[in-house]
């Protein structure tokens, strides 16, 4: 029994090292929020390679939006200053506006594109901007369902 | 006449006191100034709820001198002004120090631009990138330090390795001891406000340290005005009898001056170069072998406008979830409802936000018993009478009487 434990936790531990890939920041056009459009190798049998560059390049022109300082996010800022910035109460910033639209896009491209090649795309947001990852869904599948196989032995059921 | 010489004694005596008060924070902002913080990775212990009581405390500091000795300044002043000239001065001070007071809290309060610790699976995958990077290390040898090259407007930049964090920071983060995090475009830790400054709050505090030069200089000058007016009237030395107060305070804005407008004009500087503190200190982009300045425009109004009216950053940080060493956090879900939602009220949300930020002075074990002392004072003395005498149902059972009191 404490072998299998043992084993078992190995298991895990590797399964879950297999199930994401991160996309990291891409740092070329200074600060603003872009990521590498390079495509990674984990990805080459699950994904095709411009299903993959279309999100990506898609979230990047949606961060480079939120992020563009021109007409609209002066008068935002001039009209939050005057106001001690209390009108933060009332109104939604452009770039929670746009926070949103993303991960509703995130979600749809979940649903269509992702979810039937059994990847999870996150959102991220969740991941302090750094990175976007995706997540392996059938190798969860197949840790839980080789998990649960091992327990019964364990306990022979 | 007597009867306002014996109100303004007392008003006398505080300014005095208050006036201590203020050359021994004086000195505090001299010492401490706009700090290079040292980039120290080496305390591991986890990242752990912030408490509010340890926020408001820090900045006390600020917020003492600011309440309690420029409105003193006015106070005094203020009928006489409102009579003779016109009441419209009072009146737009008050308001100087209603923004004043807002631009602190929110500087104070809202998340500098904190990046969160890298999860378990994506330190890994980090560490896997950086072995393969680094290839076979020969035993005894050191490794090689862990840096990334970016190129930024033709400008190599090198990202560092964060080992707190397990992250590679961003350009222009940097790790901040005191708050234990790693901050983007990480400027100063502010003692006077109790916070970092970084990128979402830069300008909150530049709009703090203006207004507070203009409401300092306005002061000031109504105070000169007020004396000036009293002694066209009745004579210098009457009026040194009669209001030594206004005559103690034109003194102390006098000195206050300096060091606020001082600070603010080096932020206008830091502004208008798209450089900040940090970087300025340790002297990244001066000197002829050094990297020029890749941020910068090269246009003042350009650069200005970047900082000070750029897009308002969301806060990255979860702050429902408390990260425990094996990091457990909330579904993604909860978090990016969690920071749309919050991120959509951000009075509640400064307030909010403040929640993963550690405390300073402790270590987490120290922090808890502290924080027990300040809001549970009843429970915690029956916890230590427990130990002592485990085996006397005597000892116990008054210990037991008090926990269920409450």
């Amino acid at each position: 029994p404490a072998d299998t434990f043992h084993n078992l936790q190995e298991l895990r531990h590797s399964a879950s090292l297999a199930t994401k890939v991160f996309i990291q920041r891409d740092y070329s056009d200074s600060t603003i929020c872009k990521f590498q459009t390079k495509f990674p190798a984990e990805l080459d049998s699950r994904i095709e390679r411009s299903l993959f560059e279309e999100t990506v390049k898609t979230l990047n022109c949606y961060y480079g939006e939120a992020e563009k300082i021109g007409g609209q996010s002066y008068l935002e800022g001039c009209l939050a200053c005057a106001t001690a910035y209390i009108i933060f109460l009332c109104m939604e910033t452009r770039y929670e506006k746009i926070l949103k639209k993303i991960s509703m896009y995130i979600q749809e491209q979940n649903e269509k594109i992702y979810a039937p090649r059994g990847l999870l795309l996150t959102d991220p947001i969740e991941r302090g901007m750094r990175v976007v990852s995706f997540a392996n869904t059938w190798d969860v599948f197949l840790s839980v369902g080789t998990t649960l196989k091992e327990l019964c032995t364990i306990y022979k059921l | 006449m007597k009867s306002e010489l014996t109100l303004l004694t007392d008003p006398v005596f505080l300014v005095l006191l208050r006036m201590i008060h203020l050359l021994e924070l004086q000195s505090v902002v001299l010492c401490a100034g706009p700090e290079a913080v040292n980039v120290t990775c080496e305390e591991t212990y986890p990242h752990s709820s912030m408490d509010w009581f340890n926020q408001c405390s820090r900045m006390e500091k600020a917020q003492s001198f600011i309440v309690n000795i420029l409105p003193d300044c006015f106070i005094v002043g203020c009928p006489y002004l409102a009579v003779h000239l016109s009441p419209a001065i009072p009146v737009f001070a008050v308001l100087l120090f209603v923004f004043v007071m807002a631009m602190l809290l929110r500087t104070s309060f809202s998340d500098p631009g904190v990046l969160p610790r890298a999860l378990p699976e994506e330190a890994n995958f980090i560490e896997m990138e950086i072995e393969a990077a680094n290839g076979n290390v020969l035993a005894g040898q050191r490794p090689p330090p862990r840096i990334k090259n970016v190129q930024i407007n033709n400008q190599i930049v090198k990202l560092k390795y964060c080992y707190t964090c397990k992250i590679f920071r961003p350009p222009r983060a940097s790790h901040c001891s005191i708050c234990d995090n790693c901050v983007d475009r990480f400027d100063h830790h502010c003692p006077w406000v109790g916070n970092c400054v970084g990128k979402r709050n830069y300008r909150y505090f530049y709009l703090f340290t203006l207004s507070l030069s203009l409401l300092t200089i306005y002061i000031f000058a109504f105070d000169i005005v007020h004396v000036a007016l009293r002694s066209v009237d009745s004579g210098f030395v009457n009026t040194i009898k009669e209001t030594p107060g206004t005559v103690l305070e034109v003194l102390v804005c006098f000195f206050t001056l300096w060091s606020v407008v001082g600070l603010t004009g080096f932020h206008t500087y830091l502004i208008s170069l798209n450089q900040t503190t940090n970087e300025d200190i340790k002297g990244s982009w001066s000197g002829k072998n050094r990297v020029q300045n890749p941020y910068s425009h090269k246009n003042i109004i350009e650069n200005c406008c970047e900082v000070l009216c750029g897009p308002t950053y969301p806060s990255v940080l979860d702050r429902r979830g408390v990260m425990l060493e094996d990091s457990t956090s909330p579904t993604p879900s909860d978090a990016s409802a969690a920071s749309t939602h919050k991120s959509s009220n951000p009075v509640s949300q400064t307030t909010k936000s403040s929640a993963p930020l550690i405390p300073n002075e402790h270590t987490p074990d120290e922090a808890k018993p502290s924080i027990g002392a300040g809001t549970q004072k009843s429970t915690s003395s029956p916890k230590e009478e427990k130990p002592p005498s485990p085996t006397s149902p005597n000892a116990v059972a008054p210990a037991v009487i008090k926990e269920s009191a409450h």
